[in-house]
């Protein structure tokens, strides 16, 4: 492949996966490289990045299709040449021993270069999977990891951190940050391998992971779940900067007189500018109903900080968690409060939520409205989150009907993709028919509806 | 005419040191890519990273001139970009007494002295090397986006009574942004994109000893210790490099020499400005309150 090839494959392989490169940043990008020596790979990547990626989200996906396109070696490279000389079978009970211990050592120091041999060691080592039929992959991340098992050694580094003056807790989460990161130099290795064999398209289409704003919330996995976290403040900042903003525009109230005749003497008695009062923004109170059962809980709670961080903007918050009980958990959103303490006490409301532990919509709405029915009046709006799926029980479709015709507005979000609906115990579509219902999978749907709703 | 702003990315990364600003190698390369393709720099990043520093450092380091449009709400043209003088064209036409015809009025009332040029048009009219720094361009209004396209991608700017103005010497632009808004595509694909983000603990401790000389080596190793420990919990703000510069100031100013737990805790609300951060900070990392 020539290099203009490489990179246009490159820049259309970014296009499809979500990043948008218009032909003018293509452009940039090739002239940025006529202008730096191609030396050193780092230098062609953040020539590539300054050129071709304006969004910060959008780095990780790019840093890994750049990996694909522009492999950091080929083959085992150097750090191989001691795998070809040993004979016979690589996977030995001995390799694997000095290895581990190899690798102990590694993320003790957490020296990055070693690391970064040792994963591309692992992977041509204990990952390959020789002799398979042509179109299936030779080599697996999964089979490497399952022999080194890099977690097995957490204990062995939490005691080596506890040494170094860390308490436990830390220890712990740095030594689980460092396997992490070692986990994910295998994997990505793998992909270069794999890369390799069967041409980068392929492994793009198939690897690359969508950014964390459009990343599933019930496709998350813990490390996602925590950066998602770390997503919501930033996020209402934005959203709360834009509704300012929007409320200025559309805040031409009556003309302020005095105003104007004031400015007015500054360019002699001609009104060229003229001011206006400001208009009262209109603001409503929000009840948010929350399932709170294991399989939509990380959503309800993404949902509740997001609402909750964007509290000025209402009137006043209301929240209510549920899985077959209905439990008030307001109080946990102090003004000012504390993120994780927060998560905390949400995590502890679901013990109370629970009587016999599974969902059950319709004993969960019937007991609110019979509890906290006062709640929701003409000046409130209603918002409920959760994937309505009841476990064949009543519905009761009456009682919510009652309390979206008594609430102003109400909504109902859901974390599954419309075409789940209604199937199996879903009751999405006939809960969906009371209560208009928005479907809502990742963080950038999320700000785009509570953007609209207030 | 053409200015050779930086010689290659490692020429940059050292003058720009010269300059007292560490940067690292993506930074430096971005700098350097930026002057030689004559394309504006948008520096995107939190609070409190260095962007606004960076345009600053530019301009010190290519001894050029800065010329600087703070963006906020409400910013239109008449302050970005030039404005006639309302009054000065009053009092002249007040002055001539109705005795000249119109069209010799007009001829004479949009010329260069009625005219109040504005940062934008300044930046593009001098002969001398300039930096233009747009702030915080996330905090304009979209119209002021539309109007930023002309000038960032032909250097010129068109004022219908006089014509179009084109720079003689291309300005370095830098737009820094907080990403509190997304800025439209047409102006990102105009821009190189520079995220900058919270240094390594090397880098942090060389910045902080650059800007707070006085302090004691081991002070400030302890002090980027904490501050990236502080990074690490789930807070409302995490501390920036410039409250790290901040606390080493406050321990000069203090003459701690030692920065053991109970001063972290006394002086933590110079690196943390919200109260549950504070309490969340004491709590993590076990501090001893006094």
């Amino acid at each position: 492949m020539s290099l203009l090839d490489t990179h246009i494959g490159f820049v259309e392989a970014l296009r499809s996966a979500g990043l948008s490169v218009s032909l003018a940043e293509g452009l940039d990008a090739i002239a940025a490289l006529e202008k730096v020596r191609w030396h050193d790979r780092e230098t062609v990547r953040a020539a590539y990045a300054a050129t071709l990626v304006k969004r910060q989200p959008q780095r990780v996906t790019f840093d890994a299709v750049f990996d694909i396109y522009y492999p950091r070696l080929i083959g085992s490279g150097v750090a191989g040449d001691g795998l070809e000389r040993v004979a016979g079978p690589q996977d030995t009970g001995p390799a694997l021993e000095d290895f581990r211990e190899a690798l102990a050592e590694a993320l003790a120091s957490d020296d990055g270069r070693t690391l970064q041999d040792l994963a591309v060691e692992a992977v041509a080592r204990f990952g390959a999977m020789p002799g398979r039929g042509p179109g299936l992959s030779s080599w697996s991340a999964y089979t490497s990891l399952q022999r080194v098992s890099p977690s097995e050694l957490m204990d062995r580094l939490v005691r080596g951190l506890l040494g170094q003056g860390l308490d436990a807790e830390q220890a712990e989460r740095v030594a689980g940050r460092r396997i992490g990161a070692f986990t994910r130099l295998v994997e990505g290795d793998a992909r270069r391998r794999i890369a390799e064999e069967k041409g980068p398209e392929h492994v793009v289409d198939v690897t690359v992971r969508p950014t964390i704003d459009r990343l599933d919330f019930t496709a998350a996995r813990r490390s996602d779940l925590e950066e998602m976290r770390r997503e919501i403040y930033p996020l209402a900042r934005r959203l709360a900067a834009r509704l300012t903003k929007e409320q200025h525009a559309q805040r031409r109230g009556p003309l302020d007189v005095r105003r104007t005749v004031r400015a007015s003497i500054a360019t002699g008695g001609v009104p060229l500018t003229t001011h206006h009062r400001p208009k009262r923004p209109h603001r409503t109170e929000l009840v948010v109903l929350c399932d709170v059962s294991g399989s939509v809980a990380n959503f309800a709670h993404f949902t509740l900080l997001l609402v909750f961080a964007l509290r000025e903007a209402f009137n006043g918050v209301r929240a209510f968690t549920f899985v077959d009980d209905v439990v008030e958990v307001s109080e946990a959103f102090r003004p000012g409060a504390d993120v994780v303490e927060v998560m905390e006490s949400l995590s502890a409301s679901i013990s109370h939520a629970a009587l016999w532990g599974r969902t059950n919509y319709g004993r969960a709405l019937t007991r609110f409205a019979d509890e906290h029915g006062d709640a929701i009046g003409p000046r409130s709006s209603l918002l409920i989150l959760g994937d309505g799926r009841s476990n064949y029980s009543d519905l009761a479709l009456p009682v919510l009907s009652d309390l979206a015709g008594r609430s102003r507005h109400a909504w109902w979000l859901n974390p599954e993709h419309p075409r789940h609906w209604g199937t199996g115990d879903s009751a999405a579509d006939r809960y969906g028919e009371i209560v208009p219902m928005t479907e809502c999978r990742n963080l950038a749907q999320l700000g785009e509806f509570v953007h609209g709703i207030v | 005419m053409t200015t050779t702003w930086f010689a290659s990315p490692a020429d940059a990364a050292r003058r720009l040191r010269e300059a007292g600003y560490l940067t690292d190698d993506a930074t430096a390369l971005t700098a350097y890519l930026s002057g030689a393709l004559e394309k504006p720099l948008l520096v995107e990043g939190p609070a409190g990273v260095g962007k606004t520093e960076l345009a600053k450092a530019v301009a010190r380091a290519t001894g050029a001139e800065l010329v600087r449009l703070q963006c906020y709400e409400g910013l239109d043209e008449a302050r970005a970009l030039y404005e006639w003088n309302y009054k000065k064209q009053l009092l002249r036409i007040q002055s001539s007494g109705g005795e000249d015809s119109w069209s010799e009025t007009h001829d004479d009332i949009f010329t260069e002295e009625f005219l109040l040029t504005r940062p934008l048009l300044s930046a593009i009219r001098r002969d001398e090397p300039t930096v233009l720094l747009i702030d915080e361009v996330d905090k304009t209004d979209v119209e002021v986006e539309g109007l930023l396209l002309e000038v960032l991608s032909d250097f010129q700017v068109t004022i219908p009574e006089l014509g179009t103005v084109t720079a003689t010497r291309r300005p370095f632009v830098v737009l820094t942004s907080n990403a509190s808004r997304e800025l439209s595509e047409a102006v990102k694909r105009r821009c190189l994109f520079l995220h900058l983000d919270y240094p390594d603990a090397e880098r942090e401790r060389a910045i902080v000893t650059s800007q707070v000389p006085e302090l004691d080596e081991k002070v400030a190793a302890q002090l980027v210790d904490v501050v990236v420990r502080l990074r690490d919990l789930e807070l409302k703000k995490a501390p920036s490099i410039a409250e790290s510069v901040d606390w080493a100031r406050t321990l000069i100013a203090l003459q701690i020499a030692d920065l053991d737990e109970a001063t972290v805790a006394r002086t933590l609300g110079v690196v943390l400005k919200h109260a549950s951060d504070q309490r969340r900070a004491v709590k993590e990392l076990k501090l001893a309150t006094a």
